[in-house]
């Protein structure tokens, strides 16, 4: 009987472990073969039946990639873009995330929702119109403003969650000590809500940075951010299928890297609010 | 006794002033909201009433637009391949996300890395991957089609064929979005009550009984949930599509999305891709607001 029990456990757990290596061998061997791509010579990467590990590893696709492309350029615009839009969603969203917590504006909330809802495709034609009016279409203000769309839902929704779980004792009696709302939301809520704001940026960072439909119709020659430049430069450039996996490869870098470290803190930010940007 | 009720009610007045008074850490999102959400919308029904294209002056057409969808057979064939490729990209993932977020609930070795490296594909920049998945699915010298004869099975088109290419863009949608679905559930599988699952262990339940009989009713709402964000997304699905296909081969895989940014962007007719855009916003609202309205009465049963 017990034999016969320690037997089902144990077959149990290689049951379960098999199931979880089927569930994670996609993704595994989609980023490990992305990465074989990226390292091989053109010849491996075309060779049938294909080279799985390369050998010997070369550098040169990516070397390659810097030197046709402007790629630094790219890099530089993503960046810009990318922390302009988290820092200036966070000014707004954390204070209006508060705001909507605070007086319980459900229909504030549906109004987030419903910009979470609306496909980004459709703010395009007329942000594009506007822009153009404006003059400013080539220059990254535009990206900056039309990637609000996606952070500032991000950061308000994150933050309506996390200043509802709060307790408000500490806030009253700051209140009734004399302090304004503002240095109640500034010295007492807002600490306490600094985990809520971290993966809140987390989140609209990687987003914005993954963005992709806003700049392939608003970015210009130089203002290319790098998810427009791998796909409007270097398909069209490159055949080869080596720079062009090390190019996307670079692309994702920064985001894959934020998932391994921030791990915790991601998986908690989007169970609570199922959040996606674009 | 007057007094305190006085108090009481100045207490609650200056309470309800304080609500009012929260509205100001409102005011500078709201406005950014107005200008980059709201306005878009606004104009766009304006423009979706209009012949406007681009370098020509825009004139008032009224429904035109609207009606000229009616008729427009390559407009028809969008939404039933937007409808049949939403369908299979709900279902597959929510299932398989069940599946994942019932073994990530348990405890093992590695459970930390192997989750996050099952996340991973949701995380990473859509156009990277779909350009690395387009090299994988070339049908001479692409890794897929190795694989496949490599166990027997005859070589596919992939997304070269109008047959397979939007199952195989399914494919990659579900890939990538399985990991939502299962956070949302391991979410759900986190609060539950361990009582019932004592009492069942009690009575000799074996574990698919207890899967069907106790787990899944509990975690149904996340599941609901799931499968609401699910439908909402695959609905707005562009960038993977845009990448690997751009709607082809043909307009094999021509959804709603890339149909309109092509009218609106590669044809300049910006009234017509407006009126698509407004009958799309609204299709999706519907949906949402049927879907929400499923998922209320099936929290509250």
């Amino acid at each position: 009987m017990t034999s016969g029990h320690r037997l089902r456990r144990v077959l149990g757990r290689i049951g379960l472990y098999l199931s979880v290596l089927m569930l994670i061998s996609p993704a595994l061997f989609f980023f490990l073969w992305m990465l074989s791509l990226s390292l091989k010579n053109e010849v491996d990467n075309m060779a049938i039946p294909p080279v799985f590990i390369p050998n010997p590893p070369t550098l040169a696709n990516f070397i390659d990639v810097f030197e046709k492309n402007d790629f630094l350029t790219y890099t530089y615009n993503s960046i810009i873009v990318s922390f302009s839009a988290t820092i200036l969603a966070l000014l707004l969203g954390v204070p209006a995330g508060y705001g909507i917590a605070k007086t319980r504006a459900t229909k504030a909330a549906m109004l987030i929702l419903i910009a979470r809802i609306t496909p980004g495709l459709s703010y395009l034609i007329p942000l594009y119109l506007m822009f153009q009016w404006l003059g400013l279409v080539g220059t990254l203000t535009p990206l900056v403003i039309t990637h609000l769309v996606i952070t500032v839902p991000i950061v308000v929704w994150v933050m309506i969650g996390f200043f509802e779980g709060l307790p408000s004792e500490l806030e009253e009696a700051a209140l009734v000590d004399g302090a304004t709302i503002w240095q109640a939301f500034r010295y007492v809520a807002m600490p306490l809500a600094r985990p809520g704001i971290t993966v809140a940026m987390i989140l609209s960072f990687i987003f914005s940075w993954n963005n992709f439909i806003f700049g392939v119709v608003l970015a210009g020659r130089e203002t290319r951010t790098l998810p427009v430049a791998v796909y409007n430069v270097l398909t069209f450039e490159q055949v080869s299928w080596g720079p062009l996996a090390a190019a996307a490869l670079m692309v994702t870098l920064p985001v894959l890297l934020l998932t391994l470290l921030m791990q915790k803190e991601i998986v908690a930010g989007l169970t609570a609010g199922g959040v996606k940007g674009g | 006794m007057p007094a305190a009720a006085a108090t009481a009610v100045a207490r609650s007045r200056g309470k309800r002033n304080y609500a009012r008074r929260y509205w100001v850490f409102v005011v500078p999102a709201a406005m950014i909201v107005l200008a980059v959400i709201l306005f878009p919308w606004a104009f766009t029904l304006v423009m979706s009433v209009m012949d406007w294209k681009v370098g020509q002056a825009p004139s008032w057409v009224g429904l035109a637009n609207y009606i000229k969808m009616f008729g427009d057979e390559r407009f028809q064939l969008s939404v039933l391949r937007t409808i049949y490729f939403t369908a299979i990209s709900v279902i597959a993932p929510v299932i398989l996300g069940i599946a994942a977020a019932v073994c990530f609930h348990r405890k093992f070795r590695f459970r930390g890395i192997a989750r996050t490296i099952f996340i991973l594909p949701m995380m990473a920049t859509p156009v990277a991957i779909a350009l690395v998945w387009e090299m994988m699915f070339f049908p001479q010298g692409g890794v897929m089609n190795y694989l496949l004869t490599s166990v027997g099975l005859p070589p596919a088109q992939w997304i070269y064929h109008p047959d397979t290419v939007i199952p195989t863009l399914v494919a990659v949608e579900t890939w990538q979005w399985t990991p939502l679905v299962m956070l949302i559930v391991l979410g759900g599988l986190a609060s539950l009550p361990t009582d019932p699952y004592e009492a069942a262990i009690l009575d000799g339940a074996n574990p698919w009984q207890i899967f069907r009989h106790i787990t899944l009713p509990l975690v149904w709402p996340f599941i609901v949930v799931a499968a609401v964000i699910r439908t909402i997304d695959a609905l707005k699905a562009f960038d993977i599509i845009y990448v690997m296909t751009l709607g082809g081969p043909g307009t094999a895989s021509e959804t709603i999305n890339v149909l309109l940014y092509q009218t609106a962007f590669a044809y300049y007719d910006i009234g017509y891709g407006s009126a698509m855009v407004v009958v799309f916003f609204v299709m999706i609202m519907m949906v949402s607001a049927v879907l929400l309205h499923i998922r209320q009465k099936e929290v509250f049963q």
